[in-house]
């Protein structure tokens, strides 16, 4: 099914009796064969307002037409969503409904908040076809309960999204990385200091030997917190992909499971060790340390490592995706599910 | 200001129910003498009062657990509270309900600087978990123009802003994580050191539920490295639109401030009787606030003072020293208590999208002049959070109702323009009759559907936020 407008999406939810699958852009592939409903019918851009940094899409629209409109206009996405695509393995575009609606944050997340934080406003139809908006298109909004920030990273599972609003960032004039070349068992304590500085710096992350910090702004402004970066951390400015880290390109292609754990900075480096012992075979991190990207061989469980935190396997069949949650927790989500969707028919595979 | 018939059954019981709170808290801790319940009858919404049954001060989250727990078992509402500074009356009580207040839970927990957190009990001061961080270099950005006085408990209630959210974000971008006990008595732990937690946002869903969810007993708050430097440039002109458009201009040409502050001729008026903070004569000013080092001020204080060129200023003043600076922030910040020093005012809180900003000022100054009520505007503006505040005599009988009447259209005003009712304060009592004007009866369905997931009885908060019809089933 492929409803072309809000309308045609509540009348699907309404009528609808069985389970359904919500497909934005196809990253996450559903596991069980229960009906797909495409969002690509709901699409383009409702309203751009540059001088107010705000934007407003149908959840249909792919993110590349929004990052093309933005980038035009000197403007991006605050929360540098990745498009993991290629790292599961489809030709697909995402869509801003499904960056939404799974909370996709890239590196700047550690200084300008996830897509949670930059996305002020939705509109979405529940399990029962009832249209519901919540926020708005102001930055600030405080009116009632927050389901904005429920909706994001609630994986469909709480109604389909028909139109998502963010506040936008100035695109950066620069950047510059400076990299530290040392072993990942001290990355995170040169990230931590490298935060704990002045410079502002909105990427930290450790691939194959190299810590890479990013600073961004205005090109005088960015010349010269690279270099005192540099001066601090002993380390040299250079070149880093952000973006190749960001969408866990090194992985693409390769056979085995991949994972994402979630966990103080600090712990990275220790996890990272277990997961190496348990038979780990490439490690990435991002967020200062905090967010392990974690190639494996297919089926063996990551989550048999001793962490605090949180751990989701992006790819692979298996074992299952979400982690399991604390009781009193599971209990209020699963009474959360039930008033969303008393049908229990979106997305039986996620959120489980 | 209409508040539900308390329940005579609950009063008759008084007695009852203290001692059994008495059972379960140290000496001290539940007071209900009259003329000590007194100082718990409102919040800094005033003009509304309501002793409550007894109050509670519980020292841990183990002693919140079995308060809740009891009251849960008696039916007795609860009402949390943290210092008592909400604008929107959301700490006030009603006759038949305890007052939980967390004044007594105000320790720091841990410091972790490697990992940019402090973990604090939610009865610590705003300022003060700033304070315990910043001889090592870092603070706490939320930063409400109450953070002397208002508590972390009460920020996460109501998601509050502060003067540097332009860059920084409001209080639930700053929030990793909570300690909460729900109303049945059992402790969540949502959220913690690290970025995502997966499951559900429900910390994203107790930030800003205005104490109807749970009782937050512990925060997790990410702290950051304070900036080489900061300094303010004023800017003052002749007329509020054109301030309107010189903030549009600078929000376009990639500098990104973090602050943008804006006040108009009547708040100029008002500060100049209050403090000298040497402001110029101008219908509208904007203290701009730049970080970074000595060079990055620099640099975008002049892109700033371009901008500003473009649309004849009559003034632009960059700071040159850290006194200097101080002067230019002392109006700003004494303007709420210039404006009480004329009268009696309250404070608006709507938001608009900024290219509205011409429209909704010129529109507010009509409406000024039909009620034949004075109004000031002071406000972030680089994110359309307006701060009007209306004067009136609360002594002159219907002054108050007209002074609501014509802040109820203001309000609607925000929303029909494509704004919200509140950007910061929260709902509380005061713009509860007024949530139809943004949302359908569905939008308010749902939301009353979380409450009910939570606290399925309607017995913690229960007479906020939502508009007394649309909850009258509920609340029993
Ligand atoms: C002069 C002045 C200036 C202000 N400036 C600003 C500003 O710049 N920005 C801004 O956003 N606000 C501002 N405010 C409003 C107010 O200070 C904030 O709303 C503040 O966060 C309230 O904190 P509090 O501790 O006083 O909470 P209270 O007033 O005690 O309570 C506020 C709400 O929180 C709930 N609550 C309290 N404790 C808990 C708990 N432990 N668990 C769950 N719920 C709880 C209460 O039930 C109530 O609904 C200002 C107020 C004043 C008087």
């Amino acid at each position: 099914m492929t409803p072309s407008s809000e309308k045609e999406l509540i009348q699907v939810m309404a009528d609808a009796s069985g389970p359904l699958n919500i497909v934005g852009g196809g990253t996450w592939q559903a596991r069980n064969n229960a009906e797909p409903l495409y969002t690509s019918g709901l699409s383009g851009v409702t309203l751009y307002e540059p001088e107010a940094l705000t934007l407003v899409a149908k959840a249909g629209t792919s993110l590349a037409e929004i990052e093309i409109l933005l980038a035009k206009n000197g403007q991006c996405l605050p929360f540098e969503p990745n498009n993991l695509a290629a790292l599961q393995g489809v030709k697909s575009t995402p869509t801003i409904g499904g960056v939404v609606a799974t909370n996709a944050s890239g590196p700047r997340r550690i200084s300008a908040g996830a897509c949670r934080d930059s996305l002020i406003g939705v509109r979405f139809v529940d399990g029962s076809g009832t249209v519901i908006k919540n926020g708005g298109r102001v930055m600030k909004n405080v009116t009632g309960y927050d389901l904005v920030k429920l909706m994001s990273g609630s994986f469909g599972t709480l109604g389909v999204l028909s139109e998502v609003s963010f506040k936008l960032l100035p695109a950066a004039q620069a950047s510059a990385s400076v990299l530290v070349v040392e072993d990942e068992k001290t990355c995170a304590a040169t990230m931590a200091r490298a935060l704990g500085s002045p410079f502002d710096v909105n990427g930290a992350g450790h691939v194959d030997g190299v810590t890479a910090l990013r600073v961004e702004g205005l090109s005088g402004s960015v010349a010269y917190r690279a270099t005192a970066l540099a001066k601090l951390l002993g380390g040299e400015i250079g070149e880093f992909d952000w973006q190749v880290l960001r969408d866990v390109q090194a992985f693409a292609g390769q056979e085995g499971d991949v994972w994402r754990f979630s966990v103080k900075p600090s712990d990275g480096p220790v996890l990272a060790a277990e997961l190496r012992r348990l038979g780990a075979q490439q490690i990435m991190f991002d967020w200062a340390g905090g967010l392990l990207w974690v190639l494996a061989p297919s089926g063996m469980d990551m989550r048999k490592a001793k962490y605090k935190g949180h751990a989701m396997l992006l790819r692979g069949n298996a074992l299952p995706v979400f982690q399991p949650r604390p009781a009193v927790i599971a209990a209020l989500e699963k009474a959360l599910r039930a008033k969303f969707d008393p049908k229990n028919i979106l997305n039986p595979d996620w959120m489980t | 200001m209409q508040m539900p018939v308390a329940n005579a059954e609950i009063i008759a019981s008084k007695a009852g129910i203290v001692a059994r709170l008495r059972n379960l808290l140290p000496d001290g801790a539940v007071i209900d003498d009259p003329v000590e319940t007194k100082v718990y009858e409102c919040d800094a919404l005033s003009a509304y009062r309501c002793a409550p049954l007894a109050v509670v001060l519980p020292a841990s989250t183990a002693e919140v657990a079995a308060v809740l727990r009891a009251c849960h078992e008696m039916k007795v509402p609860v009402v949390p509270r943290g210092s008592g500074t909400s604008l929107a009356g959301g700490a006030m009580p009603t006759a038949d309900s305890i007052i939980l207040g967390v004044a007594r839970l105000d320790k720091v927990l841990e410091t972790d600087y490697e990992n940019r957190f402090i973990r604090v009990q939610s009865g610590r001061t705003n300022l003060s978990v700033s304070g315990a961080v910043e001889s090592n270099g870092f603070f706490y950005a939320p930063d409400p123009s109450s953070q002397l006085a208002c508590a972390i408990a009460g920020n996460i209630a109501m998601n509050s802003g502060g003067a540097h959210c332009l860059k920084y974000g409001v209080t639930t971008n700053n929030l990793l994580g909570v300690t909460m006990v729900t109303m049945a008595g059992e402790i969540v732990e949502l959220g913690g050191a690290y970025l995502d937690s997966g499951g559900y946002d429900l910390l994203g869903l107790v930030c800003g539920s205005e104490g109807q969810l749970g009782v937050v007993t512990e925060a997790t708050l990410r702290i950051l490295a304070k900036p080489e430097g900061a300094r303010p440039v004023l800017i003052g002109f002749d007329d509020n639109a054109v301030a309107g458009a010189c903030v549009s201009d600078i929000i376009q040409a990639g500098v990104l401030p973090v602050a943008i502050e804006f006040m108009d001729r009547p708040i100029l008026e008002a500060v100049a009787k209050f403090v000298d903070a040497g402001y110029p004569d101008a219908e509208a000013l904007l203290v701009i606030e730049v970080e970074g080092s000595e060079a990055e001020i620099n640099h975008q204080l002049a892109l700033i003072t371009k901008i500003a060129q473009r649309h004849n200023p009559v003034e632009i003043r960059e700071s040159r020293s850290a006194a200097e600076s101080a002067n230019i922030w002392k109006g700003r910040k004494a303007a709420f208590g210039a404006m009480g020093q004329i009268n009696d005012y309250m404070c608006l809180d709507g938001t608009i999208p900024v290219s509205q900003l011409p429209l909704v000022l010129r529109r507010i100054s009509e409406l000024s002049k039909e009620y034949g009520l004075d109004v000031g505007n002071v406000f972030h503006a680089g994110d359309g959070n307006m701060h009007p505040l209306i004067l009136y005599d609360a002594n002159k009988p219907g002054d108050l109702e007209k002074c609501e009447d014509m802040g109820a259209e203001i309000l609607k005003l925000c929303v029909e323009v494509g704004g919200c009712l509140t950007g910061e304060h929260g709902v509380g009592i005061e713009k509860r009759d007024l949530m139809y004007e943004q949302f359908n009866g569905d939008d308010l369905e749902i939301q009353m559907a979380v409450k009910d997931v939570f606290d399925p009885e309607w017995l913690l908060n229960p007479a906020k936020v939502f508009p007394l019809d649309a909850s009258e089933a509920r609340r029993g």
